[in-house]
């Protein structure tokens, strides 16, 4: 039997909106409203028309195999990496415009460790537009900063070199770092990578607490047993999105197999505490 | 230590003592952004955009060729950018063929140009000519204080101090923009600072800091003073604002030193003919570099940092 | 000027001259093993210690010039200038790797160190020998920017067999150099040593500058080992190929500029061949159909019209609206959409089209998630753009639609 030549959606003519008429987006002022974002290192893309919306409040898990452009995806919806096409809303605002309510974690291992930093200089480059240009940190800033140090449970390290710190230690710099931006959308890629068992809860806590306070988190996480427990939403990607929703109704069995293809195991699909 | 030394010694000490601290500054952010060979491109084109400059102008005043040189060290850095990224090469290999290829058609026109006339020749464009820059009109100690004397002042020392003053200022200024921006690209560009004219930025005062650096010690020496301070800096302390004063420290150290050495020392052997001072000046700031590495207290890498590495 | 091209048309032919012609077929072969040996370093991103090395070579010229001196003996003597700047280059070359290793500080900040301080002290060694040789003109200028002119027969054999030496050791290590270039890890699984061959190549890259001392100068010898590489990337993908290219470009640039060089004998010969490895790489740079500018300018163009053209399509059968202006563009120019943004039937058809091909990747996808695909590399060149039909043979393309049916019939809705 061969295939309908017509797709689905294909009986009625379709209305198309006209160029730079953004009703689609002006309307939502959710958080991270992404539509139709593609990204491309060099000619291959790495993440593929991706439509993703985050609810105020809500903690989501960006979830995919290796290369399948979960960072690109922030990346591109910050603007750090260049778009090939698609469009961003944060709180309904283009990015450049909602810039202060964005707090953004970046990899760990992307920043030279060896840098002649301490633990709080790293902290108050949370505070860079709050101090202004062309302006230094004064008390009150430091303070914040120690605060926000205080929350990750790194007060005592201040003063030390961010060399000496182990992987889950400087995970907890990032964060702090974040906290000090002060933010209502924190988006944060693999803060569960390397890190020891104390500071993975230490992180949960911190970011359930950000939850609680009604702020939007989304992760890139890698960690498919622990999705469950520390998120109520996901957002399945590879290249394209897969799946999106409610923990209970996108992270099921057939949207992971969907999204990993062979290179996860049935048993271990079964593994995981499922919906549906 | 009298009037000799004053009209000999005084303004090749104080233009090579601020030309050292002009370049080290920048090279501080060049060294941690591991970007100490822009230091060695920007300096290797210096002499092309002089050249090219002179041409134009026909003359060899100041002006016209500080901007023949940045314009050079500017259309490099471009190069740079623009064959890296057309071409997919790795920056290294792309740094190594502009700076060669500009180098190489400076020294042709140079060499095909009747200059005859002019202070100008490769020689000179290679290691410097510190020992020149002397003080004619000076008598003694005293003729610091007398305007007509001071009139007469080597015109690199006024440049020199400007340049000098200017890059305290721009590090200064720019001090948290170029720290994220070095330490956390990605993480600069989502709080908004603009990397690419920061990085940029940079550029351009490196630019700025060889083509006034270039007369006293020429294009190649000049790449010790980017590197060696900063680096014997960075060894001595893990707190960037210190690091900066250890090179200032440093890059103090290495000219005068390096002066004295040159013009001073064959002659504490028996030997009567001073050396090159620029030559010498270098060598001092790699001596320093030399022993930082080996008893730096922050000369190895630690922790993490070092497991990564 | 007339009488100069003569001269270079001659020297091409090898006909201006014996010393000339060894001098140009010494440039030659210097250029072939610097361009070879080059590649390889290329390819290793190292490219700039070789600017290190061949800036350390300047104390060694020197020290060897004082020493041969204080011997009583010339001090001009090639050999014995080359031998003292080979020691000092290995120096060079040890110390930037000892700084990398042992302390904090980067490869790139070693290199600039060891390139500058090197050259300094070597400035300060030729002042002493200047006022050394009161007067008598020591000649060591030309090391900085090489000079063939006036040349003896005796430097001009030295350096045509010292430069055959380095071309037969390229072909000699070329089968190791592809290896270790291309694929470490393996080489390492075959039993190459990579520490050995890295220091092999080094060892090679630090004769090629000693060669070129006299013929390019220390200062832009480092462009013969990076400029045809870099020129002879831009033709080839293939590791083997790279290495044959960057030694034919490295060769021509000697060859070439060396007989300009002794048609115009005023100038340095180093930047002169610089300048001609240059304009084999501007050429390569603009006109290479792989990697070149034009066809990067073209290939990009294009590429962004097929994502954007895809994208539409499917947003098409999803009956989704299209904001992007760059869409509606590229669609509205297929004439897959009207001007007032209704599909056209060829419109419908191609987003049928592309809904099938998604749907037959998807299959494909999901054969291989139940690891029933009989070659799951074809998957590896899924990029949301490319045709089923050009990885997949008819068969099956046929097998994957049986399959879509039969998942269709056990689940008529469809969703959109």
């Amino acid at each position: 039997m061969a295939l309908p030549l017509d797709g689905p959606g294909l009986q009625e003519p379709v209305l198309i909106a006209r160029a730079g008429d953004l009703v689609g987006l002006g309307g939502s002022d959710s958080p991270l409203l992404v539509r139709g974002l593609t990204v491309s290192y060099g000619r291959k893309p790495a993440v593929f028309s991706v439509d993703a919306e985050m609810p105020a409040g809500s903690m989501t898990a960006i979830i995919g195999p290796n290369g399948a452009g979960k960072s690109t995806l922030l990346k591109g919806a910050l603007g750090i990496v260049p778009r090939l096409s698609g469009e961003i809303r944060v709180f309904g605002q283009p990015f450049a415009a909602a810039r202060h309510r964005v707090a953004y974690v970046p990899q760990r291992a992307g920043v030279d460790w060896d840098f002649p930093a301490r633990v709080i200089d790293v902290v108050l480059m949370g505070l860079y537009r709050e101090i202004g240009p062309l302006r230094f940190a004064g008390r009150r800033h430091r303070q914040t900063a120690l605060a926000c140090l205080e929350r990750v449970g790194m007060a005592d390290f201040a003063m030390r070199q961010i060399g000496q710190l182990s992987g889950g230690q400087q995970q907890r710099v990032f964060l702090a770092r974040a906290l000090a931006q002060n933010a209502d959308l924190y988006l944060l890629d693999e803060p569960f990578a390397g890190v020891d068992a104390a500071t993975e809860r230490a992180i949960v806590g911190v970011l359930q607490a950000l939850k609680d306070d009604r702020k939007t988190v989304v992760c890139v996480h890698h960690d498919l047993s622990t999705v469950t427990d520390y998120f109520d939403r996901v957002l399945l990607i590879n290249l394209r999105k897969v799946a999106e929703g409610p923990v209970g109704e996108a992270f099921t069995a057939e949207a992971l197999q969907a999204t990993y293809g062979g290179r996860l195991s049935r048993d271990h699909i079964e593994d995981l505490a499922l919906a549906g | 230590m009298g009037a000799d030394f004053v009209q000999l010694s005084l303004t090749p000490i104080v233009i090579g003592t601020l030309a050292c601290i002009a370049c080290a500054l920048p090279g501080n952010f060049l060294l941690l952004r591991r970007q100490a060979l822009i230091g060695d491109a920007i300096s290797h084109v210096v002499l092309p955009g002089i050249v090219v400059a002179f041409l134009i102008t026909g003359t060899i005043t100041a002006w016209p060729m500080m901007l023949g040189a940045a314009g050079a060290a500017i259309i490099a850095v471009g190069l740079i950018e623009l064959i890296r990224r057309l071409g997919r090469i790795e920056p290294g290999a792309a740094m190594g063929v502009v700076f060669t290829t500009l180098f190489a058609a400076g020294v042709l026109i140079l060499e095909m140009t009747d200059t005859s006339g002019v202070h100008l020749d490769v020689e000179h464009a290679l290691h410097g000519n510190l020992e020149s820059l002397v003080w004619f009109d000076a008598t003694g100690w005293g003729s610091l204080l007398d305007g007509q004397a001071l009139a007469g002042l080597p015109p690199q020392v006024l440049r020199l101090a400007v340049v000098t003053a200017a890059m305290a200022l721009f590090i200064v200024l720019l001090w948290r923009e170029l720290t994220i921006a070095t330490f956390d690209t990605v993480f600069a560009r989502s709080m908004g600072i603009a990397t690419r004219a920061v990085g940029f930025a940079l550029v351009v005062a490196t630019a700025v800091a060889a083509v006034a650096a270039f007369d006293a010690v020429g294009s190649i020496i000049v790449i010790a003073m980017f590197i060696c301070p900063p680096a014997a800096a960075r060894l001595m302390t893990n707190h960037l604002p210190h690091q900066v004063l250890w090179s200032v420290v440093f890059a103090v150290l290495s000219a005068v030193l390096g002066y004295v050495l040159a013009g001073y020392g064959p002659g504490w052997i028996g030997h009567s003919h001073a050396v090159s001072a620029a030559g010498m000046i270098a060598t001092v700031s790699g001596a320093i570099l030399a022993l930082a590495c080996l008893f730096g207290p922050e000369r190895r890498r630690t922790g993490q940092a070092a497991e990564g590495a | 000027m007339a009488a100069e091209v003569g001269l270079f048309l001659d020297a091409l032919a090898l006909r201006a001259g014996y010393n000339s012609a060894l001098v140009a077929v010494g440039a030659a072969l210097l250029g072939i093993a610097a361009g070879g040996s080059g590649a390889f370093i290329f390819l290793r991103k190292r490219a700039l210690v070789s600017d290190a090395v061949s800036h350390a070579t300047l104390p060694g010229v020197g020290l060897a010039f004082i020493a041969m001196v204080a011997l009583g003996g010339d001090g001009r003597w090639l050999p014995g200038l080359l031998i003292g700047s080979a020691l000092s280059a290995a120096i060079g070359l040890v110390i930037v790797e000892w700084m990398a290793r042992a302390t904090r500080l980067s490869e790139d900040a070693a290199i600039g160190a060891v390139l500058s301080v090197f050259f300094g002290l070597g400035i300060v060694l030729l002042t002493i020998i200047q006022t050394l040789s009161s007067g008598r003109q020591a000649g060591l200028e030309s090391f900085l920017l090489g000079a063939t002119a006036g040349m003896l027969l005796s430097e001009a054999y030295t350096i045509a067999a010292a430069g055959l030496v380095a071309a037969l050791i390229v072909l000699a290590m070329r089968r190791q150099m592809t290896l270790v270039a291309f694929d470490p890890d393996y080489a390492a699984t075959q039993g190459v040593d990579i520490r050995r061959t890295d220091l092999t190549m080094m060892a090679l890259a630090l004769i090629v500058t000693v060669i070129g001392l006299k013929v390019v100068g220390l200062i832009l010898i480092v462009a013969l080992l990076i400029i045809p590489p870099a020129a002879a990337r831009f033709w080839t993908d293939r590791v083997d190929r790279l290495i044959a290219l960057a030694a034919l470009f490295g060769g021509l640039a000697g060859y070439i500029g060396a007989a300009l060089s002794s048609a115009f004998a005023a100038l340095p010969t180093g930047p002169i061949i610089v300048l001609v490895a240059f304009a084999l790489f501007l050429a390569s740079l603009l006109g290479s159909p792989l990697r070149g500018v034009l066809a990067a300018a073209l290939n990009g163009l294009s590429f962004r019209r097929r994502v954007h053209r895809r994208q539409g399509l499917l947003a098409l059968a999803r009956g989704e609206a299209i904001y992007d202006g760059f869409t509606l563009a590229v669609l509205r120019q297929a004439g897959l959409i009207r001007r007032d943004g209704v599909a056209t039937l060829a419109g419908r058809a191609a987003a049928a089209a592309a809904v099938r091909d998604e749907a037959r990747w998807d299959a494909a996808h999901d054969l291989a998630a139940h690891n029933l695909a009989e070659d799951e590399r074809v998957l590896e060149r899924y990029d949301g753009l490319t045709p089923i039909e050009e990885v997949m043979t008819a068969d099956q393309i046929a097998e994957l639609d049986r399959r879509l049916a039969r998942l269709e019939a056990a689940r008529p809705e469809v969703s959109g």
